[in-house]
């Protein structure tokens, strides 16, 4: 089988969203869709698991947490308890509201860099990657679906024309 | 139209009664004289160590005597501050639906108008939460009791501390600015719920420009005014301490309380079939306000505690040396209801959708932030000497009692749809 897909473009977000519906009821399969901005309820219509980043960022916060307790611990209880102020350093518990603030941040530091970091890793963007659009417009205002092409050409590109797309090209990748 | 129902009304009259015979019980049960307090005190000593009261034998009588009409007047604050407590902290919790009611118009915003009416039916609490409270501050300024020690002549003569306050803390002028405070909150409360209802009826926007206005008026005397009503009637019961964030505080604690309850109150009522057009999404919300504002209530708490423990300064930090020394269990406990709880409970989106993981946590809230108010009032009128037992869970009975009664008593009085308020389509359709 020849890898051949259909790339249709819409001008309309709600059109757009539609054709999604149709084509995944008549059992299409969705490679990608290309929006110039989030169109709110793709994710659903598209069939997309929710993101799991929230999960990540939550474990990263605890890992942060700890980085910030075990550090404030063994810097100034156990490695070089001095008397600063008259600061008791005898335990950290006795000590540990004077650290809340570096815990804290650490907490959010740790969170919100590392929950980044794994986006940029899972969406594989990185300063020199090469982009990946099929066609410029769609970093303006035109939406594009691309749909694996099993069967027929002429009546898959007849639906697509049916379901609102202005623009229906079949492209050898 | 909700009508209330047969079970709940007994419900709250029961509460009522428990609440008033446990109220009841506390005054009786406080010693009458200071004769029984020293017969408590040899008891306590006998039982407990006897080696200390031979110690104390060693010092001089006067002592004893001092120690003993110490802790009787201790104990005769007792049951007043167990009704002050549970009267403040229902009254504010109400105060705080009128004022989440009053943000969420003065915002315009659209998710919420469909839970207006639930706001406007329990914040008419407000009228005779507030005339119980200012009859029970009345008594306290006019010597009925001693939970304010700068309302006593005899205590201020001798007290250089109290002398130079006395500007502000006297007696009159404490009565006029309660008088303000209260009047303006209730006369707001009964302006909107007229507005609403004329607003229902006639489905003319006038009314609905007229209760905007007036929410971000009412919002700004509010603010004013709950922080000065939280210096005199929580932080003048520690006449000698002060801190500068401390409207704030309490405003957090019980704003937070505030949206629980409509949480509650919403969930109750979607439960029984009346609340069809309130979706998931906004318990989401609310659940949402519930975990941000506690953490916002900790910020403050931590804020408070940490800057006065950090500089260690005596004529502050005793505030908090005495609480963790008479106190720790719920001055610390306080902190995992409130915090930890919310926090780990309410963080997940899916969590806050479920009807019991949102029971839970603000069972955790309402519980830990009565502990709260009971920690910002109890240390300065009973200090050692206290308990939470009858009386307090007797007050806090009474006053919860009163509150479904009238709440939900002014709730079956009007539609739980606020049909012509020009939000209430988007927020039928509200979903996030």
């Amino acid at each position: 089988m020849s890898n051949k897909v259909v790339h249709a473009i819409y001008n309309d977000d709600d059109v757009l969203l539609d054709a999604v519906k149709e084509t995944r009821a008549a059992h299409h399969h969705i490679e990608e869709v290309y929006t110039p901005f989030p169109v709110h309820g793709l994710d659903k219509a598209m069939g997309l698991k929710p993101t799991r980043i929230a999960i990540c960022a939550f474990l990263y916060g605890l890992v942060g947490l700890s980085f910030g307790t075990a550090m404030m611990y063994y810097i100034m209880i156990v490695d070089w308890p001095q008397d600063i102020g008259g600061k008791p350093s005898m335990s950290f518990i006795q000590n540990m509201p004077s650290f809340v603030p570096i815990m804290f941040e650490m907490t959010v530091l740790f969170s919100a860099h590392l929950m980044v970091l794994t986006f940029f890793m899972r969406s594989k963007l990185w300063p020199f990657k090469k982009a990946e659009n099929p066609d410029v417009r769609t970093t303006d205002d035109h939406f594009l679906m691309e749909v694996a092409l099993n069967g027929d050409e002429d009546s898959a590109v007849e639906f697509f024309k049916k379901t609102g797309a202005v623009e229906v090209k079949v492209i050898e990748k | 139209m909700y009508t209330f129902s047969k079970n709940l009304k007994t419900f709250a009259i029961v509460l009522m009664v428990l609440g008033l015979l446990g109220i009841a019980y506390g005054f009786f049960s406080a010693p009458k004289d200071l004769d029984e307090v020293k017969q408590i005190l040899t008891e306590q000593a006998h039982h407990g160590d006897g080696g200390h009261h031979v110690s104390a034998d060693a010092h001089s009588d006067a002592d004893f005597e001092h120690h003993a009409e110490h802790v009787y007047g201790q104990l005769k604050n007792k049951p007043w501050t167990a009704l002050y407590v549970g009267s403040i902290f229902v009254m504010f919790v109400s105060l705080g639906i009128l004022v989440f009611h009053g943000i969420n118009y003065a915002a315009s915003a659209g998710w919420s108008p469909v839970l207006f009416r639930v706001m406007e039916g329990l914040s008419a609490y407000l009228l005779p939460g507030s005339i119980i409270f200012f009859l029970i501050l009345l008594a306290s300024v006019l010597g009925g009791n001693h939970l304010f020690i700068w309302a006593d002549d005899a205590v201020v003569a001798k007290d250089a501390i109290i002398q130079g306050k006395v500007g502000y803390l006297n007696v009159p002028f404490f009565i006029v600015r309660a008088l303000i405070f209260l009047g303006g909150w209730n006369l707001y409360r009964v302006y909107m719920r007229k507005q609403s209802l004329a607003l229902d009826a006639t489905g003319d926007l006038v009314y609905h420009k007229k209760m905007f206005k007036a929410s971000a008026g009412f919002l700004a005397f509010f603010i004013v005014t709950e922080s000065m009503a939280s210096w005199d009637w929580i932080m003048s019961i520690d006449t000698h301490w002060y801190s500068t964030l401390f409207g704030w505080y309490v405003f957090a604690s019980f704003f937070v309380t505030a949206i629980t309850t409509i949480a509650f109150v919403t969930l109750y009522l979607k439960n029984k079939g009346y609340l069809d057009f309130v979706n998931t999404s906004h318990i989401h919300d609310l659940a949402k306000f519930m975990f941000g504002l506690s953490i916002f209530w900790t910020y403050l708490w931590f804020s408070q505690f940490m800057l006065q423990w950090y500089s260690n300064i005596p004529e502050e930090v005793t505030y908090f040396i005495f609480r963790i020394q008479e106190y720790n269990l719920p001055f610390f406990g306080m902190l995992v209801l409130n915090f930890i709880l919310p926090l780990l409970l309410l963080i997940n989106t899916d969590f806050k959708r479920l009807t019991w993981i949102v029971v839970m946590a603000g069972v955790c809230i309402i519980i830990g932030h009565y502990i709260d108010f009971f920690l910002m009032i109890a240390p300065g009128t009973v200090g050692g000497s206290w308990f939470i037992g009858v009386e307090e869970i007797g007050s806090l009975m009474f006053f919860i009692g009163l509150f479904i009664f009238v709440g939900f008593n002014a709730i079956s009085k009007a539609p739980l749809l606020a049909k012509n308020n020009p939000l209430i389509e988007e927020s039928k359709h509200f979903h996030y």
